[in-house]
């Protein structure tokens, strides 16, 4: 399971190989010149106590320059390349979540809150990003550059080899697995109880009225400070993890060079090593350990993005949407451009209690229909079925003569404008939510759309026009203007089937007056219409009006 | 020495009086520097344990016998140096979570005291992010980068100290090298400040983006839009690598200048003590010493320079947090007044209203009586102001122009708390918390038993739509009813007003075309609602206006006209014109 996450977060990192190439060999160069600017350095000093010719020490003065301007550049560049891979990964998660929710919007995200998603998405997404540049960067790094030292030590003496291998391994691969096993579940708790911290932000600045009238925001504050303290408790325990592995490889690095000193010293008696080398062994050693210190790290900040990645991939894995769009053509429906027969369905928490059962409607081109009945009666969820949001159980529906099943999705919404009450504007402009509805409209297309929804007044008003802000969930527009807007951008789709789901909710009469008037003249004329309404008033430009009961249409007059 | 990071990054930067919320607990502070000090000390320490046992093998030709002492001494320091990088990194926590806990508490409560007039206008999901990143930022900047600015300067001080004594030329190197570093900082950290700012927005704002697609996307479905966003999420991610790495390529110069002076002076320092030792002018021993000593003298400078950024995402914070925690509240004088006893006769005397940033006032010099008892219905074209007269009403805002009075005394010097207390609300849409059925509608009354909930529930037609549930009453409602219709969320607010059983009721009559049969329920309830009750309501049905003992007629932020339904009727004004209409919103 882990094995399967790890390797479905590579494929994120895959298309960026040869930069993540490059910073990691840039890595390396600047550690290696670490290692190589202090063990130049000792020997340098080492040689000339011995008091040498000065010709003697050049090579090694060239080599002590060199090491001390190459680290630098070595950094910088590697800085800079495993940025752009980190943020190369993160515009290729935000799209392939975006891709990967996509189908399963609006149905299988009902449990999830928006609080939720935004932990979700955005903490998430940006514990991924790194995974690059804090996890396996790191730890090709740290592989590389200890077995180089190793090598290198063991050339001398086996034993210098393994007495650095041993604690190189310990500050390598015992720590940061002891770090890992500290700060499993104290990650995971983190992670949780950070979303919930901010579900309950959220809550507090959008049910902020609410919690006023009903002076509960002495509780609410309660609520977050007792969430805030669980929160820094965990962030407690990370710290300790954080000052445990900080502790233990200042400890391991200094027993490392301690140990190749204590190897050295009897090889320096005995002459198998010139003593000229023994200051640049123990500087050197100590330097290596740069290499293995953002190892503990890295295997927190795997845990972490494993977590992140689990969630990540759980929640765009589970439901698997619909079926594909079968290949067969299957079609019928004598002309009809909508016909439903014998539809079934039951939302899948409750399986035994069918919304719709056994539902026959059929809507020729042109005809303007009226659905009417009680809250809770199944117009709604008709509708969701039509737009394809859930997968019907029994029956059959057929739009301009094909089974639903067959159709490609996006043929099947660009066939089908919906005006709900529920339809969102997007933070942006007036335009860009107008452009939504068809992304090549020219301008006077654009203004054609606006003097037909009557939302002229409006833009005349504004003081930038079309390229007016609109704010979160259009709050800056009233329910009414809203609501044009909507119908606005639903002229812009020009299908031949409109569904109408209750379009004037929340309006007061003159808004809904107004806005029936614009559908009625404007949008009405050469669709389909399919309209959902409790207004007795609109059923008289119907020209069929359907009582839909338990689920199938009772009364057709 | 001059001052390390060169230039004072504090939250308060650009000559802002000093907030309370973001002053650190100094002494903790104190704790994390002495404990990087100790560190320090330490360090030096090793650094001379491991030149003379070095020196006396390689230069005296000692074995380890000789050198144990002094070997058991370096085991000695490298524990201490465990111990305190482990104290450090916990004090360091302590005081960051203080000042976190501090600032995003008096965030929230901010903006409860702002109110709905504040918290609807701003990006709901900016507004979180920076509650909890920016909050988030400033462990950075309290636990990480206030204590090493201090021991930038410590730490190189006391390793100077040592230094002197034993060679004034290596001391003059380090010190005139080390105000390269902060000198650099300065000079490309004043102008990749304003860079690393202007990137934290965007952030920000991308964050706001992807929320927002995301919660449009059933809308975005309808349109057959969706797939499009795939390549908007993606070009807005990319083109934000670019504008970073642009602003990175900047920033990161100061990493490099900072590595460079460490690596470079270090390597001058080599060059420098192996030529004078080879004058016979220095002894081995001082000079490895020296050499061991020369990149510890630069590390905490350049720490400081690593969490710089840090330390600069910590300002930008706080400034935004700032920004929020300064915006003024609505004009409420300190309650000073006991609420009067009931029964209350409310006064608005000319009341006036405008909201922050706008110039066109939502309310006139409004005036009018409310009786105990009374029924009054609020009518008017939407954008009359009713809303707001509603909102003043709450104690929300405070009028701008004139003063509402109960029993004589003004509202705005009566607690808010205390005021709400006599007030049921139903608004109608409200606000659904994230939470179960059960604890939305508790927000009314959060003692009251399971029994009581489910007779509101009752009363307000609410228990069809409990059973439908899955869990009933524990089923985890939210975010704007995912799982409740209008209809339905309308009725929770009903039962939410039953719960409170407050004397006066503020209510926001539905305009939904509701099917009929809920519609006459719904009425019904309201009525039964009403009972005993002084109620102001804004009206939209024929029936409600009809019982009102008096009603108002709101255009353009005045009453124009008042009086009963038969009194305005006669009058044939704006009344008439309204009720043709079928009655404003």
């Amino acid at each position: 399971m882990m094995i399967t996450t790890f390797k479905r977060l590579l494929g994120f990192i895959s298309p960026f190989k040869g930069m993540a190439a490059l910073a990691v060999l840039c890595a390396m160069g600047a550690i290696a010149s670490g290692i190589g600017l202090m063990a130049v350095a000792a020997y340098l000093i080492s040689a000339a106590a011995l008091l040498p010719s000065i010709a003697v020490l050049q090579t090694a003065i060239v080599g002590v320059r060199f090491f001390g301007i190459a680290r630098g550049v070595f950094r910088y560049l590697e800085r800079l390349s495993s940025h752009w891979v980190t943020l190369s990964v993160l515009a290729n998660l935000r799209t392939w979540f975006y891709r990967r929710i996509e189908p399963l919007a609006p149905a299988r995200l009902i449990s999830f809150h928006s609080g939720d998603l935004l932990s979700i998405a955005v903490a998430d997404i940006e514990t991924l990003q790194n995974f690059y540049v804090r996890v396996l960067s790191p730890a090709l790094v740290a592989l590389l550059v200890a077995a180089g030292a190793v090598l290198l030590l063991t050339s001398m003496s086996l034993w210098l080899g393994l007495a650095l291998a041993f604690f190189l391994l310990l500050a390598g691969l015992a720590l940061p697995l002891a770090v890992r096993r500290m700060s499993r579940t104290s990650a995971v708790r983190q992670r949780a109880i950070q979303a919930q911290l901010s579900t309950a932000m959220v809550d507090t600045f959008q049910g902020c009225a609410d919690l006023l009238a009903f002076g509960q925001e002495d509780a609410q504050v309660q609520k977050l400070r007792l969430l805030d303290s669980q929160y820094g408790r965990t962030q407690a325990a990370q710290a300790w993890i954080r000052g445990l592995h900080g502790g233990f490889s200042t400890l391991l690095s200094g027993l490392g060079a301690g140990a190749v000193l204590v190897v050295a010293v009897p090889l320096v008696r005995s002459g198998q090593v010139q003593g000229v080398y023994l200051a640049a062994l123990v500087l050197g050693s100590l330097a290596a350990f740069e290499a293995v210190q953002p190892l503990p790290l890295a295997m927190q900040f795997l845990e972490s993005s494993l977590a992140a990645a689990g969630r990540l991939f759980r929640l765009v894995d589970t439901g698997q949407g619909l079926r594909p769009a079968s290949a067969g053509v299957k079609a019928d429906g004598k002309g009809a451009i909508l016909s439903v027969r014998n539809l079934r369905f039951a939302y899948p928490e409750a399986p035994d209690r069918p919304v719709l059962d056994g539902l026959n409607l059929e809507l020729l081109p042109g005809q303007k229909v009226a659905l009417v009945g009680a809250s809770g009666a199944g117009k709604t969820t008709l509708v969701s079925l039509l737009l394809r949001f859930w997968e019907y159980q029994e029956g059959e529906i057929y739009l301009e003569g094909r089974d639903l099943r067959t159709w490609d999705l996006d043929d099947l919404r660009s066939r089908i404008a919906v005006i709900s009450q529920s339809t969102h504007l997007f933070n942006g402009t007036i335009r860009q939510n107008m452009l939504l509805g068809n992304p090549q409209a020219a301008q006077a297309q654009i203004e054609e759309a606006a003097h037909r929804a009557q939302l002229e007044d409006l833009i005349q008003r504004l003081p930038q026009g079309y390229d007016t802000w609109i704010g979160e969930q259009g709050l800056r527009l009233s329910a009414g203007e809203a609501r044009r807007l909507a119908v606005a951008r639903a002229l812009l789709r020009n299908a031949p089937l409109l569904i109408l789901d209750e379009p004037a909710a929340n309006l007061d009469a003159q808004n809904e007056a107004r806005l029936m008037e614009a559908l009625y003249s404007e949008v009405f004329p050469g669709r389909a219409v399919l309209l959902i309404t409790h207004h007795q008033a609109a059923l008289s430009h119907m020209d069929a009006v359907h009582d839909l009961r338990n689920g199938k249409i009772y009364r057709q007059n | 020495m001059v001052q390390p990071g060169g230039r004072p990054v504090s939250p308060l930067a650009g000559g802002a009086p000093a907030n309370e919320a973001l002053r650190p607990f100094p002494r903790s502070i104190l704790l994390t520097i002495f404990i990087g000090w100790i560190s320090g000390i330490l360090v030096v320490s090793q650094a001379w344990l491991l030149s003379r046992v070095i020196t006396r093998v390689f230069l005296a030709g000692q074995g380890l016998a000789e050198v144990l002492p002094m070997l058991e001494l370096l085991l000695a320091v490298l524990v201490g140096r465990a111990v305190a990088a482990l104290a450090a990194e916990i004090s360091a926590h302590a005081v960051a979570a203080g000042v976190k806990t501090r600032l995003r508490l008096s965030l929230v409560e901010r903006l409860l005291a702002l109110g709905p007039a504040f918290t609807r206008q701003e990006r709901t999901g900016e507004l979180a992010l920076t509650a909890l990143e920016g909050v988030e930022a400033l462990e950075a900047y309290f636990g990480q980068y206030l204590p090493q600015l201090a021991l930038a300067a410590l730490v190189p001080i006391t390793i100077l100290s040592f230094v002197f004594p034993l060679d004034a030329l290596t001391g003059a190197i380090l010190l005139l090298t080390a105000p390269l570093i902060p000198l650099f900082l300065y000079l490309i950290g004043s102008a990749s400040a304003s860079l690393t700012r202007r990137q934290w927005q965007v952030l920000s704002r991308l964050s706001a983006h992807f929320l927002d697609t995301l919660q449009g996307l059933t809308t975005l479905k309808e349109l057959g839009r969706s797939k499009d966003q795939v390549a908007v999420v993606g070009q807005i991610s990319r083109r934000y690598r670019d504008a970073t790495l642009g602003v990175l390529r900047v920033t990161f110069l100061s990493a490099l200048v900072l590595e460079m002076v460490g690596t470079l002076s270090t390597a001058i320092v080599a060059v420098e003590i192996s030529l004078r030792l080879l004058g016979g002018r220095l002894g081995y021993e001082q000079a490895l010493f020296l050499l061991v000593l020369a990149p510890e003298f630069y590390l905490p400078l350049r720490t400081l320079g690593g969490r710089f950024h840090a330390g600069e995402a910590g300002v930008a914070a706080a400034r935004r947090i700032e920004q929020i925690l300064k915006t003024p509240l609505p004009v409420s004088r300190p309650a000073r007044s006991n609420l009067p006893a009931a029964p209350w006769t409310i006064h608005f005397e000319s009341v006036g209203y405008t909201y922050p940033g706008s110039e066109i006032p939502a309310l006139r010099d409004v005036s009018f009586e409310i009786s105990p008892g009374q029924r009054i219905a609020l009518v008017g074209a939407s954008g009359a102001g009713k809303s707001t007269l509603t909102r003043l009403l709450l104690g929300f805002s405070f009028p701008t122009g004139g003063c509402i009075t109960v029993n004589g005394v003004d509202l705005a010097e009566i607690s808010a708390q205390e005021w709400r207390r006599q007030i049921a609300w139903a608004p109608q849409t409200p606000y659904l918390f994230n939470d179960t059925l059960d604890a939305n509608l508790r927000l009314a009354r959060p003692n009251c038993s399971r029994e009581e909930i489910e007779s509101a529930a009752c009363l307000a037609a609410l228990d069809e739509v409990v059973h439908r549930l899955p869990d009933g009453f524990d089923t985890v409602i939210g975010e704007r009813g995912t799982r409740l219709s209008g209809g339905e969320s309308q009725r929770l607010s009903l039962a939410r007003a039953f719960l409170k059983q407050a004397p006066i009721l503020i209510l926001d009559e539905p305009t939904a075309h509701l099917d009929p049969e809920l519609e006459g329920r719904i009425q019904s309830i309201v009525d039964r609602l009403a009972e005993g009750r002084t109620v102001l309501t804004i009206a939209h049905r024929l029936e409600t206006v009809r019982q009102a003992d008096k009603i108002l007629v709101l255009e353009g932020g005045r009453v124009v006209e008042s009086g009963t339904h038969s009194q305005l009727e006669a009058q044939m004004g704006a009344y008439c014109k309204l009720l043709e209409a079928g009655l404003g919103g």
